[in-house]
């Protein structure tokens, strides 16, 4: 365990985010900060808003209030091309994969290769070899979404978010619905590529075994509180958090 | 965590020098050395050099990684694409031969198995065998459903009427205004027409006998057909398509009701019920808009008239809806099969919708053509 660095450098700076539907406030005055190269977790209960403040984050749902930094660049203020510049060094994978059904998985890696960079032909098709080696799915290249199981198809969406190699990737649920052991290994390919990319996850979930296996850090939204009720290491939260809701979570109770 | 402050590999400020190649003989060594950082940008711009650099040096040839500050996944891709050309790899930090290895296993893993090609009597019979059991599918469907038809007229409280009639609303009333605009321009188009060639043998009083006949017996279903298959056939197969998709079908027949009956029954029937109407509006719009271009050509209302009494009979009236309900039934079945047998993805329900139109609308020229045959041994 290295203690927090001062100088690590922030990837994401969320300044007291709010989100509003309608009159309904979901959460407010939400702030926290993500450190380049760890794993960072937002986690809570079904409808707290993880998914909202996830799309925040990517530029797709405009906040009520407060301000969200990504690597650098204001999401919400930025002009046309400093937010494409922005979203070329950002990977995201969706919830169901999202991937292009029309498409095998290797051309839907080759897509974004083809329309962000200069690769020819035959370099777009072994780098997208590469992408799909690295989430163990190279037997699959030739297939269809449609053809391949709910755990391939997450792994073929972390493949596309890998396409143009973004520093910081976002995860939208990467173990719902899928078994413990298709779960836990989609854990261990995270944490793989955390440490052999360097790269930055921030990871949507309320898989409490994912949380624990691949968290370094993270926070808890909680739908009744409208907002934050935890921070900091999900294993000292679990030992030693007081706040009821948290430690339900932490604890398999019935809140 | 640990280790992970040891791989600053893929993350590098944007500050960082960009790339560079520069390739020197070394006594009987080429070296190719990198600089820089080899992110997916660099690796766009140096794929062509370093990769015709390699297959000249060959075995000879190494690649000094010395000055390489970051690497990503792509440069990675491009230096181990050069390394299987025969030139050796050295000089790598610490950062960038984690990144080297991880993409070196993920290189390693084998390749897709190419589909293999069958001949072509394989593909013949295979394609001869799916055709044959598709039709057998069709044919199982259509006798399914008329068995579960006859079922409902016997027990006709079983019948979903509220959806009946919610689909009468949309594939009857809701297609008027597209009926009406379509039968009145055709009327225009064909009394025009065919008033020129008549006008040379002072035969324009026979426009609207020849416009009502064709529009009863021929243009008026047909036309009306066209419409429904676009109109709802292709919606009920997007609907049960994405029904089918979402395993709703699958749900519906494992709590113990019957899709037959609850989802393609009312769809049909209104179908069936909704095409005489149809076809009878367009005819209607069809001799509004030919007597109008009567009226132009200085005929007045009686003398149409007359010639409409005189020349058509109750026969072709009704030979003509009779025509319109077995389309639609047909088009109906039709855009209800295709959404039931969905395959999956996005995909499978717009390959439905698509097949629901061209099934529906090959199926009403077909039945078209029989009925003509069939007509005309009657003496209808």
């Amino acid at each position: 365990m290295t203690a927090p660095d001062a100088s690590a450098e922030t990837v994401v700076t969320a300044t007291a985010l709010s989100a509003r539907f309608g009159t309904n406030t979901l959460f407010q005055d939400v702030s926290f900060t993500v450190r380049r190269g760890e794993v960072f977790v937002i986690l809570g209960g079904s409808g707290c808003g993880k998914s909202t403040l996830l799309k925040m984050m990517i530029g797709l749902v405009p906040p009520a209030a407060g301000k969200v930094a990504v690597l650098g660049t204001d999401v919400w203020s930025a002009d046309a091309p400093a937010r494409l510049a922005l979203l070329k060094r950002i990977g995201v994978m969706w919830q169901q994969g999202a991937l292009f059904g029309s498409q095998t998985l290797q051309e839907n890696i080759e897509m974004p290769l083809a329309e962000h960079t200069t690769l020819t032909r035959e370099a777009r098709a072994e780098v997208a070899r590469a992408k799909l080696g690295l989430v163990g799915l190279s037997e699959a290249a030739n297939r269809l979404p449609s053809e391949v199981s709910g755990g391939m198809l997450k792994r073929a969406g972390i493949a596309r978010a890998l396409a143009l190699d973004p520093p910081l990737l976002f995860l939208d649920e990467p173990s719902a619905g899928l078994d413990p052991i298709t779960s836990a290994g989609l854990d261990a390919l995270i944490q793989d590529l955390a440490k052999s990319l360097g790269s930055t996850f921030v990871v949507v979930t309320h898989e409490l075994a994912s949380i624990l296996a691949i968290g370094d850090r993270c926070i808890m939204l909680d739908k009744a509180a409208q907002g934050m009720i935890a921070e900091g290491d999900p294993r000292e939260l679990r030992d030693t958090a007081t706040h009821p809701t948290v430690r339900a979570f932490f604890r398999r109770e019935a809140a | 965590m640990s280790g992970r402050e040891a791989a600053p590999s893929i993350f590098v400020p944007d500050t960082d020098t960009p790339a560079t190649l520069d390739t020197r003989r070394d006594g009987t060594r080429t070296v190719m050395a990198l600089s820089g950082r080899v992110d997916t940008a660099a690796a766009a711009d140096l794929w062509s050099p370093l990769v015709k650099a390699a297959r000249e040096a060959g075995a000879e040839g190494v690649i000094d990684l010395r000055a390489v500050s970051a690497l990503d996944t792509t440069g990675a891709t491009l230096l181990l694409t050069a390394a299987a050309l025969g030139p050796g790899i050295e000089g790598a930090a610490p950062g960038v031969t984690a990144v080297l290895d991880r993409v070196r296993d993920a290189l390693a893993a084998p390749r897709p198995k190419p589909a293999v090609a069958l001949p072509f009597l394989a593909r013949v019979g295979r394609g001869a065998i799916g055709l044959l059991s598709n039709t057998t599918d069709a044919m199982a469907f259509l006798g399914e459903m008329l068995a579960t038809l006859v079922l409902t007229v016997l027990r006709p409280t079983r019948l979903r009427w509220r959806e009946v009639l919610r689909f009468l609303d949309e594939a009857g009333l809701r297609a008027f205004p597209l009926t009406i605009l379509l039968g009145s321009l055709l009327g225009v188009i064909l009394a025009f027409q065919s008033a020129i060639p008549l006008r040379r043998f002072g035969g324009e009083i026979f426009v609207p006998s020849l416009v009502g006949i064709s529009l009863m017996r021929e243009l008026g279903p047909l036309m009306a057909g066209v419409i429904l298959a676009g109109r709802t056939g292709s919606a009920y197969a997007a609907e049960l398509g994405t029904m089918t998709v979402n395993e709703e079908v699958a749900a519906l027949r494992v709590m113990g009701m019957d899709p037959m009956a609850i989802l393609v029954l009312p769809r049909v029937l209104a179908g069936l019920l909704v095409m005489p109407v149809l076809a009878l509006l367009l005819t209607l719009s069809g001799l509004v808009g030919m007597t109008l271009i009567m009226g132009m050509l200085g005929f007045p209302l009686v003398t149409v008239t007359t010639q409409l009494s005189a020349w058509l009979s109750l026969t072709d009236l009704f030979g003509g809806l009779f025509k319109a309900a077995v389309f639609g039934l047909a088009i109906a079945t039709i855009g209800c099969r295709a959404g039931l047998s969905a395959g999956r993805g996005p995909r499978a329900v717009g390959d439905a919708a698509t097949s629901a139109v061209v099934g529906g609308i090959v199926a009403i020229v077909v039945l078209d053509g029989l009925f003509a045959v069939a007509f005309e041994r009657l003496g209808i």
